[in-house]
């Protein structure tokens, strides 16, 4: 069915999930926008590109996601003008987005929202675009300034503590700084964009095959969910469809990731709050699960496993037999180990009403994935119509009201007996199929999308072929975009040492969404 | 409590010993100890510095404290400021942004200062390489004892290429 958007026409875009696209004039992107949010749209991605090689000026696309499917709207700005109507009013998380927009391509949102820089810092000057077709990749700067304006809290007794780039642990590099008083945290906020590495400009000199292999390396810790990401979007363009197999396959890769981040996750957590026992619990059950990979598919994390047209990797019937009683014996581990950690005081004490985001604040920011779940909204991009394979697994989605570190613990306890589930599911009927299907060559400008479920949420890939089977433009998206500003609400009210934890139970990427 | 007992008496040690099977590793883990023993006095402190990776790199790293690799069972540690460092573990191609921060990071540690760059990216830059906002490989930014290819380098390898750094630094 196809969603109504006022005076828009939109046309089908061809792929795995049902998408449209339009062109649109600046009052018809505002008043899209409009009724998409009105209708209980969210935004998943906004994004910039250089055309005016095409004569074409800059264009501006918002991903938009409606209950019929994926709308992109397309904002081509006059090349006099770099401005298009700001999007923030409407959808909280667009406003890094068209920071980064900016730093990337010079395009300015006409509106009231944050102007401030944020993945530039001083590796490139002040008015230089790097998403500009005339600016080369192998561009060097010498390091600029880097002044960024934090938000003061201004108070009786109000003070500062600058965390990061480097933190204590082991962890991405990013910086926090906490207004406190006393203890409790009156503001946080992130300073991200300590990673960039120029990923976007480095797919844009890359062919679409290729591109494949650095999707797989936004994110490494999604990287199934990149790699299928990016083969759903070229698979689209090329008119392609993987055999079942091939997406059976792709879905059991999903589902191993998932529960492996699950476990690490659940591990750190318990550790978080003094039960180390939980940490090597569960880092045991992790380490395992990725030793079987590597057996299984040759890469503890599956990295390259998911290609354009399918997958490099197949699975025997012995090799299913010995994932099928992995699959029960970390289901009867799994549930010792929810019964000890739903049991124990300490747990409980720490992590109840702890770093809470309500349902409302939850939709007003529009968060995605695990996060969104434990905040009462049941988001899964798995369950959208017409997602193979996962339309006849039938997955369930798991939920939770309270939105604190409880219940994303609980929504990752969930997720992983379902995945486990999930995992039997497909071993036991392994469809017959060619394990990859050749893409043929992408006809130049030909568009694509990708959207898959990974671990943390939604990730999102969008392409754009070049001349000769080359990458003319991608954008990789993140679900932490959407996460990182929710993260700033749930420490609110909190106290600092309680921030790891919350940070923790969010486990949001910082490479995702650094690029 | 009982529980947890229970479950800690069913999953019992698990800690690999260096693997018997293989002489030439086993004789790596029992000099490693040897030497982190005599040099470092039974306790080499790294600081872990992610200057720029996809977080796959970290993803390993994390699994060097997991009770099969138990990195502290063999007297190795990481510690929380790099000033209370012996080695530098440094992950990533080092991206513009983070090229301040690892200098600062590398000038707050004490000698011998070991730097172990991590990965086919800390090696050589990997697939992001050199550009505007990439440095490339460790190297380019700081000096580096040893570099561990894989993308990302199983925990064993990291492990080995403790130890060779750790090695190298006799005098
Ligand atoms: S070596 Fe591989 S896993 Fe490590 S940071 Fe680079 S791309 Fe990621």
């Amino acid at each position: 069915m196809t969603p109504v958007l006022p005076a828009i026409q939109l046309l089908p875009l061809a792929g795995a999930v049902p998408a449209w696209r339009a062109e649109v004039d600046a009052p018809r992107w505002r008043a899209g926008c409009e009724a998409a949010a009105g209708a209980g749209g969210r935004l998943a991605a906004l994004w910039a590109s250089d055309e005016r090689d095409r004569g074409q000026g800059f264009c501006v696309r918002a991903l938009l996601v409606l209950y019929e499917g994926l709308v992109c709207l397309e904002l081509h700005l006059a090349d006099a003008t770099q401005t298009y109507p700001d999007l923030s009013d409407l959808f909280a998380c667009a406003t890094r987005m068209q920071r980064a927009a900016h730093d990337l391509v010079g395009v300015i949102p006409q509106g009231n929202s944050d102007r401030r820089k944020w993945l530039r810092h001083g590796a490139w000057p002040e008015g230089v675009f790097p998403l500009h077709r005339d600016f080369a990749l192998a561009s060097s700067f010498a390091p600029g300034d880097d002044h960024y304006p934090f938000v003061r809290v201004e108070g009786e007794g109000v003070h500062e503590i600058p965390v990061g780039p480097v933190h204590a642990g082991t962890i991405e590099p990013g910086h926090f700084r906490f207004s406190i008083v006393g203890e409790k945290v009156l503001r946080l906020e992130e300073r991200l964009g300590y990673k960039h590495k120029g990923i976007e400009k480095r797919f844009e000199s890359m062919t679409l095959e290729d591109g494949a292999r650095l999707a797989g390396r936004v994110s490494g810790d999604s990287t199934v969910a990149y790699a299928w990401a990016y083969a759903m979007a070229l698979e689209g363009m090329a008119g392609v469809r993987p055999s079942a197999r091939a997406l059976h396959l792709r879905a059991l890769l999903l589902e191993r990731e998932r529960v492996a981040n699950h476990l690490g996750d659940l591990g750190y957590l318990g550790n978080d709050c003094a039960l180390t026992f939980g940490f090597t619990q569960f880092w045991r059950m992790k380490e395992d699960v990725l030793r079987s990979n590597a057996r299984a598919f040759g890469h503890r994390y599956l990295m390259d496993r998911v290609v354009p047209g399918g997958v490099a990797c197949d699975v025997d019937s012995a090799s299913a037999q010995a994932m099928i009683a992995e699959a029960l014996r970390l289901k009867d581990e799994l549930r010792t180990l929810r019964s000890i950690y739903y049991n124990h005081a300490g747990l409980q004490d720490r992590c109840i009403t702890t770093g809470r985001l309500l349902p409302l604040t939850a939709a007003r920011l529009g968060i995605v994935g695990l996060a969104a779940r434990a905040s009462g909204h049941a988001i899964d991009a798995r369950v959208h119509p017409g997602f193979a394979p996962y339309d006849e697994l039938q997955p369930r989605i798991a939920s939770h009201r309270n939105g604190d570190v409880a219940a994303r613990i609980v929504v990752r306890f969930e997720e992983a007996f379902e995945s486990l589930r999930l995992q039997r599911l497909i071993l036991e009927h392994l469809p017959q199929g060619a394990l990859r299907t050749p893409v043929g060559e992408a006809a130049e400008g030909a568009f694509g999308i990708g959207w898959i479920e990974g671990w943390r949420g939604e990730v999102l890939v969008a392409l754009e072929a070049g001349r000769g089977g080359r990458v003319r433009r991608c954008h990789p998206h993140d679900p932490s975009w959407q996460n990182w500003p929710a993260l700033e609400h749930a420490v609110i009210g909190n106290i600092v040492p309680d921030f790891p934890l919350i940070n923790k139970s969010f486990n949001l990427s910082y490479a995702g969404a650094d690029l | 409590m009982q529980k947890i007992l229970f479950q800690i008496a069913r999953t019992g040690i698990i800690s690999e010993r260096p693997p018997a099977a293989d002489e030439s590793l086993r004789q790596v883990s029992g000099r490693l100890n040897d030497e982190v023993l005599k040099l470092l006095g039974r306790a080499l402190a790294i600081r872990h510095v992610d200057a720029g990776s996809c977080n796959g790199c970290e993803l390993e790293i994390h699994a060097l404290n997991n009770p099969y690799y138990n990195l502290e069972g063999l007297g190795i540690k990481f510690v929380a400021s790099p000033r209370h460092a012996d080695m530098l573990l440094v992950t990533g191609p080092v991206s513009r942004n983070m090229e301040t921060a690892l200098k600062r990071t590398y000038d707050a540690t004490p000698e011998p200062k070991l730097v172990v760059a991590i990965g086919d990216c800390g090696c050589d830059g990997g697939i992001f390489g050199e550009n505007y906002a990439s440095r490339g490989r460790v190297a380019n930014v700081i000096p580096v004892d040893v570099a561990v290819p894989g993308c990302p380098p199983e925990p064993a390898a990291i492990i080995q290429a403790i130890l060779t750094a750790v090695s190298a630094a006799r005098p």
